[in-house]
């Protein structure tokens, strides 16, 4: 559909240019440029120890740029706190997901934001409205939920993910940042996430989806850039790229070509002795 | 089909309900009031612990306990812990006394003024804790000792003594030392006695002529906790606070200040404390409160509240007041040697600790 790739006319909804983050001496992010356009899934892609939690705390308002400057709606913009962040927009679901598992679903969901009904010494927490709305977000991403009042301890790890996303979007994200959202799950678990994110992206959000796992990124994801050692190594549109010059691009795929490699020699040479081994092995495994 | 729906929807109504209520932390705090209940009707039945003035002695124990119970509660379910809270009991009953006696200050305005300080002791605390990050049982440790030798030096310096008595003696504000030494109900127990329901003396006044107003402020302060954790934003942050402090801070919720505010709590609930033993008695005394921290964590842990904090209740600190009075009644009761009180005390912290953990894990237990 696009032939040639032309800037997009739309200003982006948050945009940094030429952004460093130092701590002391240490250099954790040096020059970076990235812009962020509504309705686009951005892949930061890297290796530990590229800059991604740095960038996304960088994002979130946790962490101030030392250097450089963050634009929001084209406005430069200094995010002093997560609190300032999530009132410009800007929500994260971080790997731990902010999420109290021995409180209900519903109280997570609304923790902080909490609908309240009454005044004065009467004012208290509409909890039928919490529980309606909490069961109507959840029904719109498939998941059907026993209980509103369940404690999310007991949710599995892909319906945990899903609750912290959708509280964000619910909660009026414009710009939705998730970091690793699927390095922690199976397959299907992924699946569910990964389709809940195409569907916040249909409704205008921009998410940044933070992962080091490029087959759970390429399918969703519509922009690339790539860390390496703090600095941005390049920023693609998918047409432009595929997943395995991503995959080459990253940190990893040197190396994961030359571990191919080395394993290769590995089992051939070890291969005579493995018939003895295998037997005991595989019992101790047992 | 409707018709057939109805019933397995109807089931899985009472299933959620059933699993509502097991997680609802203080169940084993309900179990353990039934036993000991039981447990001396049988032991004690006709010694005098159910007549009317061996329940008002032991409900007087379990609501002096239980006001602090409750603020602890509170102050647990956020996740931390408040070793100072007897040494406040002393620090503000000397302040009222010295207040009142010393200085001739109206009894209204010196309990403002020992709440005043408690609220200012309270935050301090809190703040410590919040902005250093030391744990609350270090930071409570030291004003543990700093409150109970301040109250034992200011007190001998200004009067020579350790103790100030005649604090209510000849004075005219009888409403407020009614408001919280008083007794209510008198109404009720005398018609009682004259119905021949409770035992009266000769004269036909009740043995029993009404009950503490510590008891109303138990229960009045047992609802408002109650009503603050389950059903405001504030009792959400609570737990939330107490749960997962960095998961609070990331979606927004004011950790320091919901921190200080409990802390301000405990030491509120401490001077009210003190306040009703002050004027139940017209005395103060510098070593008054000695050990009440431990059985106010005592009887939260009981009622279901977790050490580690984000669960708990303020009824089930309600029931393990009521447990530890009717415990220490109990023995006297029953003539059992009250030294093996604290040992009755120590294994039931125990086993109520085994529980909650044991309920927490199933209540986490995916289904």
């Amino acid at each position: 559909m696009r032939e040639t790739f032309t800037p997009p006319v739309v200003t982006p909804l948050i945009e940094l240019s030429h952004v460093s983050r130092r701590f002391g001496s240490m250099s954790a992010l040096e020059d970076i440029s990235v812009a962020i356009n509504p309705g686009e899934v951005h892949c930061l892609l890297g290796d530990n120890g590229a800059g991604k939690s740095t960038l996304i705390k960088v994002l979130s308002g946790v962490h101030q740029p030392s250097d450089g400057e963050v634009r929001i709606d084209g406005v430069p913009t200094i995010l002093r706190s997560p609190r300032q962040a999530l009132d410009c927009g800007i929500a994260t679901v971080f790997q731990d997901l902010a999420m109290v598992p021995l409180m209900s679903i519903v109280r997570n969901f609304f923790l902080g934001r909490e609908p309240v009904k009454g005044r004065f010494i009467a004012r208290r927490i509409d909890m039928r409205k919490a529980e309606a709305i909490v069961l109507n977000e959840m029904a719109q991403m498939g998941i059907n939920v026993r209980d509103p009042q369940q404690p999310v301890g007991t949710l599995s790890g892909g319906e945990r993910q899903c609750v912290a996303i959708a509280r964000a979007v619910y909660h009026g994200a414009r710009v939705l940042i998730l970091d690793e959202p699927t390095s922690a799950l199976g397959v299907h678990q992924a699946s569910i996430v990964l389709r809940y994110i195409a569907r916040a992206r249909a409704r205008g959000i921009a998410v940044i989806f933070i992962t080091h796992n490029i087959h759970h990124a390429y399918p969703i994801g519509d922009v690339f850039t790539l860390l390496n050692r703090g600095r941005v190594h390049g920023t693609f549109r998918k047409a432009e790229i595929s997943e395995s010059e991503v995959l080459e691009m990253m940190a990893g795929g040197r190396d994961l070509e030359r571990l191919r490699h080395e394993l290769a020699t590995i089992s051939i040479n070890e291969a005579p002795e493995r018939d003895s081994g295998s037997q005991s092995a595989a019992s101790t495994l047992r | 089909m409707p018709i057939q729906q109805t019933v397995p929807l109807r089931r899985n109504r009472l299933v959620r309900l059933i699993s509502r209520g097991l997680r609802r932390p203080e169940l084993g705090a309900l179990g353990a009031t039934v036993f000991t209940f039981g447990f001396f009707a049988v032991t004690a039945g006709d010694s005098g612990l159910f007549s009317a003035l061996g329940v008002v002695n032991f409900l007087h124990v379990s609501a002096q306990l239980g006001i602090l119970a409750a603020a602890v509660a509170l102050l647990m379910i956020g996740g931390e812990f408040d070793l100072s809270i007897g040494s406040m009991i002393g620090f503000a009953g000397i302040t009222i006394g010295i207040a009142v006696v010393q200085f001739g200050l109206p009894i209204w305005l010196s309990v403002l003024i020992a709440f005043a300080f408690a609220m200012v002791i309270g935050a301090t605390n809190g703040l410590l804790v919040a902005r250093t990050g030391l744990p609350s049982f270090i930071v409570t440790l030291a004003s543990y000792f700093v409150l109970r030798g301040l109250s034992l030096s200011v007190t001998r310096a200004l009067t020579g003594r350790t103790q100030i008595p005649y604090i209510t003696k000849n004075t005219t504000e009888s409403d407020i030392v009614w408001l919280f030494g008083g007794k209510f109900g008198s109404g009720v127990f005398s018609w009682l006695g004259q119905a021949g329901w409770i035992a009266t003396r000769p004269d036909g006044v009740p043995l029993v002529q009404g009950l503490p107003m510590s008891i109303a402020w138990w229960l009045v302060l047992t609802a408002a906790v109650t009503w603050l954790l389950v059903k405001t934003e504030f009792g959400n942050w609570i737990f939330a606070v107490g749960g997962d402090e960095q998961a609070a801070r990331n979606v927004g919720v004011p950790v320091t200040r919901v921190k200080v505010l409990l802390f301000v709590g405990a030491s509120c609930a401490a001077t009210l404390f003190a306040t009703i033993q002050v004027l139940e008695t017209g005395s103060a005394d510098t070593l008054r409160g000695t050990q009440k921290e431990f059985e106010a964590v005592i009887a939260t842990v009981i009622g279901g509240t977790l050490l580690t904090g984000g669960y708990g209740s303020a009824i089930g600190a309600m029931l393990g007041s009521l447990i530890f009075g009717t415990v220490a009644m109990g023995i006297f009761y029953t003539g059992i040697d009250s030294d093996y009180f604290m040992v009755f005390l120590g294994l039931m912290v125990l086993v109520a600790v085994l529980v909650n953990n044991y309920v927490r894990r199933k209540a986490l237990e995916a289904r």
